[in-house]
């Protein structure tokens, strides 16, 4: 219990020294993982959508290859950025764009390394939401395909208008998933001098020593971020989800008669709370009468 | 006589070695209604796939107002736009309301003004009787009603022919009711239409010409009255008697 305290007062004024470079790393942490994020959906997304092109034995031959060499280049794209470790990325553009092309490409200063880092969280992030997009297409029926071509839509509008909106709505846990990740594992960019959270604390204890107190403070730091963007993203979900009731303009004649429709002053098969009542209604009527008679009218 | 619409012609369809379709010859002329009749997989849908070129005929033609629709210089999406389709499993937008499926098609592909869309689609839906609705998404509606929406939108694209593929087949008996009489009304009003069925009362009824299909190839086809009372082929006599007797 001792250390509990101990360990609390450490960290209560290790943050009443340095609360303003925690707070400018929390900063980059979330910048860098907003925009990096919503670079990578963007990547993705391009990349789901050329994976899934539709082509058939009886297109040209041109247009046959550049789609299967789209494919080849998606996948190998794909394969190398998710099997490799991010950090290694990192050292692998910031240090070897400039080196293959002989100093003409050069990230210098300090937003030098703000573009290295989005690039390289972008580029990993792409690589994984380019399998989640192709995956949420090929999950979503065929038949709303068929549906759109039917009348006459083009695969692009079909895309636009009627596939990538039910799919972006099935992946959005996905995204999610990707930006916490991204929070988290933006720490890695240390290895290219980009100071965000952790790296803050890494100047920090460089200069006191009280390692342990300051990673209290960034996991407690760490979890509030995450624990904030899952908590909004499931307010997006449940926007973008919308009501689930819908007013009735007016009466449909055709089901009235075809006997699915009850009657509107019975309430309507959409109405819960409304056949609700009517239930309620009958049991207490029911019931009303069998403490009247002791049984039920039909036994009688 | 009316005018020669479509017409397929030697038209083949083999999946792999499987050979689906064999040699199908028939013409639809303007304001027919024909009913495509016969037993499950002889190949009724996937002539119907094919007339809209949702699968690719392996052999043979398709002619819309005598142009090959298969032929090169011929845009398949503006093909499709004109010869509209309502599926077994209605196929509705289920990210969009049910008067947006109405005019989504109208908008992007015929680029009409939203304000025309949307009254031509108020006027396809009223029609249908599913004015009421507009505001319900797909999945909040029965599956009578899903189809009518996906009639309204068809007709909304102003086709010059309505294929249906079994429009009745997915729906409780209470709910094949309300689509028949949908599509009675189309008939009524000269709607070409082309119609793979189950429902041997509405083939005999409202159909203007019957195509009975067994095993991939036509097997007869005339008159609702010639092919229903007087059957030339022991194959329809067999298929009928089935479906009769209940």
């Amino acid at each position: 219990m001792d250390k509990f305290i101990e360990l609390g007062q450490d960290m209560a004024a290790l943050w009443m020294q340095y609360w303003d470079r925690y707070l400018v790393g929390i900063r980059s942490t979330l910048i860098l993982a907003v925009v990096a994020t919503l670079i990578g959906c963007v990547i993705g997304l391009l990349c789901g959508i050329l994976n899934t092109i539709p082509y058939t034995k009886n297109d040209s031959l041109p247009k046959r290859f550049v789609l299967r060499l789209i494919r080849v280049i998606v996948r190998i794209y794909v394969e190398v950025f998710r099997g490799t470790p991010m950090v290694l990325q990192a050292v692998f553009i910031y240090y070897g764009l400039p080196y293959f092309t002989n100093q003409q490409i050069m990230f210098r200063g300090n937003s030098g390394l703000w573009l290295a880092a989005i690039i390289v969280v972008s580029i990993n992030t792409g690589a994984y939401m380019a399998e989640s997009v192709r995956g949420g297409i090929i999950s979503i029926d065929p038949g709303q395909t068929e549906g759109a071509k039917a009348i006459g839509m083009t695969h692009v509008q079909t895309m636009t208008s009627v596939i990538l909106p039910q799919a972006f709505r099935n992946i959005l846990p996905q995204i999610g998933n990707n930006f916490i990740i991204n929070i988290k594992d933006t720490s890695v960019m240390f290895i290219i001098g980009f100071i965000e959270f952790f790296g803050q604390h890494r100047n920090i204890v460089g200069n006191n020593n009280m390692y342990f107190q300051s990673a209290a403070i960034e996991m407690i730091g760490y979890l509030t971020m995450t624990l904030i963007a899952s908590f909004l993203l499931r307010r997006l979900e449940k926007w973008l989800d919308g009501n689930s009731s819908y007013e009735l303009v007016q009466d449909d004649a055709l089901t009235l008669s075809a006997g699915t429709y009850t009657h509107p002053g019975k309430g309507t098969p959409f109405d819960e709370r409304n056949l609700e009542k009517t239930l309620d209604a009958e049991q207490r009527e029911r019931q009303r009468q069998e403490l009247k008679h002791g049984r039920s009218r039909g036994e009688r | 006589m009316s005018e020669t619409i479509l017409e397929v012609r030697h038209l083949s369809k083999s999946f792999g070695e499987h050979e689906v379709l064999k040699d199908i010859d028939f013409t639809v002329r303007t304001g027919d209604v024909t009913s495509i009749i016969g037993a499950s997989g002889s190949g009724k849908s996937t002539l119907l796939r094919c007339i809209n070129l949702l699968e690719t005929p392996t052999s043979g033609q398709i002619l819309f107002h005598g142009q090959e629709v298969t032929g090169k210089g011929v845009n398949p999406s503006r093909y499709r736009s004109k010869v509209g389709m309502v599926f077994q499993s209605f196929n509705l937008f289920n990210n969009m309301t049910v008067l947006d499926n109405c005019m989504v098609g109208q908008v992007k592909v015929l680029k009409k003004s939203r304000e025309e869309a949307r009254e031509n689609a108020m006027k396809y839906l009223d029609q249908v009787g599913m004015t009421p609705y507009i505001k319900a998404k797909p999945r909040q509606i029965s599956g009578g009603q899903k189809q009518r929406v996906a009639i309204a939108r068809a007709l909304a694209m102003e086709p010059e022919v309505l294929l249906f593929d079994e429009p009745t087949s997915a729906l409780d008996p209470e709910m094949v009711g309300e689509v028949l009489s949908v599509m009675r009304d189309l008939a009524r009003n000269g709607m070409t239409m082309l119609v793979v069925t189950h429902e041997m009362a509405f083939a005999r009824d409202v159909s203007s010409h019957v195509v009975f299909m067994s095993d991939g190839v036509i097997c007869e086809q005339g008159d609702p009255q010639q092919v229903f009372s007087n059957p030339q082929q022991q194959r329809t006599r067999d298929f009928l008697s089935r479906f009769m007797e209940h």
